[in-house]
């Protein structure tokens, strides 16, 4: 079968590998619009997902393509869309909704140069805190990044089982450079791979809330179609699913919204990490950038310098306190980005006063190199 | 028949949870919603099997008041989400409800994309020539010269006319009706759902408060009167002369042709795919 890859190996791109991931992660709709770099993945989705009887669709824009994929998603159908930094803008009054909505889906973005038409081709780190704050409101959002062919099979992976246990829209940022490299790569077997389905109702359908707290902050969801009629609005609604403007409702429906990402904070903050124990320097990497950090720790090591490596996975909810305890025991923190500091942002704010904070940045479309940040690490 | 009528609130009405609705007094929301109702009653359709989603605006309040699987999404957007849900779930009968700067301004391209696709979805557009819920700004279909609070001395722009926007756009079955010719909109409604394609029924329909009232129709019997007298049917206007035709508009089915369904054509390429 053409459709089965499983333990097959393959000489993959970043993008490709994302289409991979996100199908044995049970993605069975994709709509996308085309846009530099992210393209192969609309690609790619209109391939493989037929295949495997799933469905895809290009839209007329990226506004239409969140749309179709919370509206498949309220169909009970695990959905993705994939795009870049202007297409991602255009995504964000739909983000919103689908937080507002609790519908589980991922959208990824390719980060490119900009603002606006930008670089197309180059890569960049711009969108991270439009990742965290395009959208309208004050909602809670989980942001994750890949930094390798196989972080996009297996980050894609993870991006799906956490929006569809939160009921949340998870963004993935992966970068050009990312995007484009080819690595070699092999499918992991189904059976070697964690998916994790929404929590559907058990209880009778006159008995349904759809959106009814209970302990996890996160209510059931019913498919449309599966007999649980009920209402859907991105207007603040009551546990019924109904609008609502009564204070204590709507203070306990936003409040639960943020509830139900911190409680699962233990296993939404993901990073990975290297040489730290004994780490007097340490970067704190994302990103393709994480893949030269790595690189530049072990140049380091290899001159003598305890150097280490955070590499955040997840960009937000931001892991403080992964991040803080490396803080207690190093002497100085290094923030390399392809932006004029973002995360380093998020750095400065939980470092208090435990280390020194130092920047690197780069906006010039090129990537940054092992050796700029093994000479940053020297310099401290 | 009127005991039938109260049947049909009973069987499809939300009528414990969210009354009184939001709609002023007089509004021609009220017979479109009844008109569909009782569409959907003739079919035989189950309530489960039913999607009715809307955008924003005083129609994207119509599908919280009935029992289906109801959808209230962002302004001009319902058929994008309706997209997703069809294709997800092929099985369900699909309705979005717009109004006209919800359709054919913010979410013009989506109608038109959604007309070329020939997706078997239902759009019921009620233009009521204005944006109500927001107070009176003129919309895409707001009369050349009539005033609107953001047209006050006069509106210089022109505007769409939907149902045939809608067959050039690709539509499998485009109607357009008005809230005073009822028993021809129940009828319209129910062709529209059953249609294996993209149907389009644009209804007219009275917004006294916020455009009859600038434009010298402030009642819902003047606003009704003026589509009795400016609608004519296709036959009725081939044969007048033209000139007495330029304040009128055709109601009745503009378009039914045959084309193949997106559902249907996709089967087709997931053989293709899977002998790949």
């Amino acid at each position: 079968m053409a459709n089965d890859l499983n333990g097959k190996k393959f000489l993959l791109q970043g993008n490709e590998a994302m289409v991979e991931g996100a199908i044995a992660a049970g993605c069975r709709f994709f709509a996308g619009y085309p846009i530099t770099p992210a393209s192969e993945l609309s690609e790619r989705m209109s391939y493989r997902l037929p295949q495997v009887d799933g469905t895809f669709i290009q839209m007329e824009d990226e506004i239409s393509s969140l749309g179709a994929v919370i509206g498949a998603s309220l169909a009970g159908v695990k959905s993705m869309t994939a795009t870049s930094g202007p297409g991602f803008s255009l995504m964000q009054e739909n983000l919103g909704y689908a937080c507002m909505t609790e519908v589980p889906c991922v959208v990824v973005n390719v980060m490119r140069g900009g603002p606006s038409t930008g670089l197309p081709t180059s890569p960049a780190q711009g969108d991270v805190l439009q990742a965290r704050w395009g959208t309208h409101g004050d909602h809670p959002v989980i942001v994750l990044s890949v930094s390798s062919v196989s972080e996009c099979f297996s980050i894609t992976v993870s991006a799906f089982n956490l929006s569809e246990k939160y009921r949340v829209p998870v963004v993935v940022l992966s970068d050009e450079v990312v995007a484009h490299s080819r690595e070699t790569f092999t499918i992991p077997s189904a059976d070697s791979i964690e998916v994790v389905d929404r929590i559907v109702p058990n209880v009778p359908p006159e008995w349904y809330k759809p959106y009814e707290d209970n302990s996890r902050g996160v209510p059931p969801m019913a498919a449309m179609g599966d007999g649980y009629r009920h209402h859907v609005t991105g207007l603040v609604h009551d546990a019924y699913g109904f609008p609502t403007e009564k204070q204590d409702e709507i203070e306990t429906f936003l409040k639960r919204q943020f509830r139900k990402i911190t409680n699962g904070f233990f296993e939404i903050q993901l990073t990975k990490k290297l040489n730290i124990e004994d780490a007097e320097i340490v970067v704190i990497a994302y990103g393709s950038v994480a893949r030269s950090a790595r690189r530049a720790v072990s140049m380091a090591r290899s001159e003598g310098i305890k150097a280490g490596l955070i590499q955040l996975v997840t960009l937000f909810p931001f892991p403080k306190n992964t991040v803080v305890n490396v803080m207690r025991q190093c002497r100085a923190v290094i923030v390399p980005e392809m932006n004029m500091g973002q995360i380093s942002r998020e750095v400065k704010r939980v470092n208090t006063g435990l280390t020194e904070v130092f920047k690197y940045n780069r906006i010039d479309g090129q990537l940054i190199t092992p050796l700029e940040i093994f000479d940053e690490i020297q310099k401290i | 028949m009127i005991s039938g009528m109260t049947e049909l609130r009973h069987k499809y009405l939300r009528h414990h949870k969210k009354f009184p609705h939001v709609w002023c007094p007089g509004c021609g929301n009220g017979i479109i919603l009844g008109a569909f109702i009782r569409a959907i009653e003739r079919l035989n359709l189950k309530k489960d099997d039913i999607v009715f989603a809307s955008g924003i605006g005083c129609s994207g309040r119509m599908p919280t008041y009935v029992d289906f699987n109801t959808l209230h999404t962002t302004h001009g957007r319902a058929l994008t989400f309706a997209t997703g849900i069809k294709l997800a779930k092929p099985s369900l009968n699909v309705i979005a409800v717009m109004g006209d700067g919800d359709a054919t301004a913010i979410g013009g391209n989506h109608f038109i994309h959604a007309a070329r696709r020939n997706l078997d979805l239902t759009a019921i557009i009620i233009n009521n020539q204005i944006y109500g819920m927001t107070g009176g700004q003129a919309s895409p279909t707001t009369p050349y010269g009539a005033r609107s609070t953001t047209s006050p001395f006069s509106n210089i722009e022109h505007a769409f006319s939907i149902a045939e926007l809608a067959v050039a756009a690709g539509a499998s079955f485009v109607a357009r009706g008005t809230v005073f010719h009822t028993n021809q909109l129940d009828k319209l409604l129910e062709k529209a759902i059953k249609n294996n394609g993209f149907s389009v029924v644009e209804v007219m329909s009275n917004c006294h408060v916020q455009f009859g009232r600038r434009n010298k129709m402030g009642d819902p019997v003047t606003m009704l009167n003026w589509f009795k007298d400016h609608a004519v049917s296709r036959g009725e206007g081939s044969s007048m002369p033209p000139d007495s035709l330029h304040d009128k508009f055709t109601i009745g089915i503009l378009a039914d042709v045959d084309k193949p369904n997106y559902i249907e054509e996709y089967k087709e390429i997931r053989k293709k795919a899977k002998r790949n």
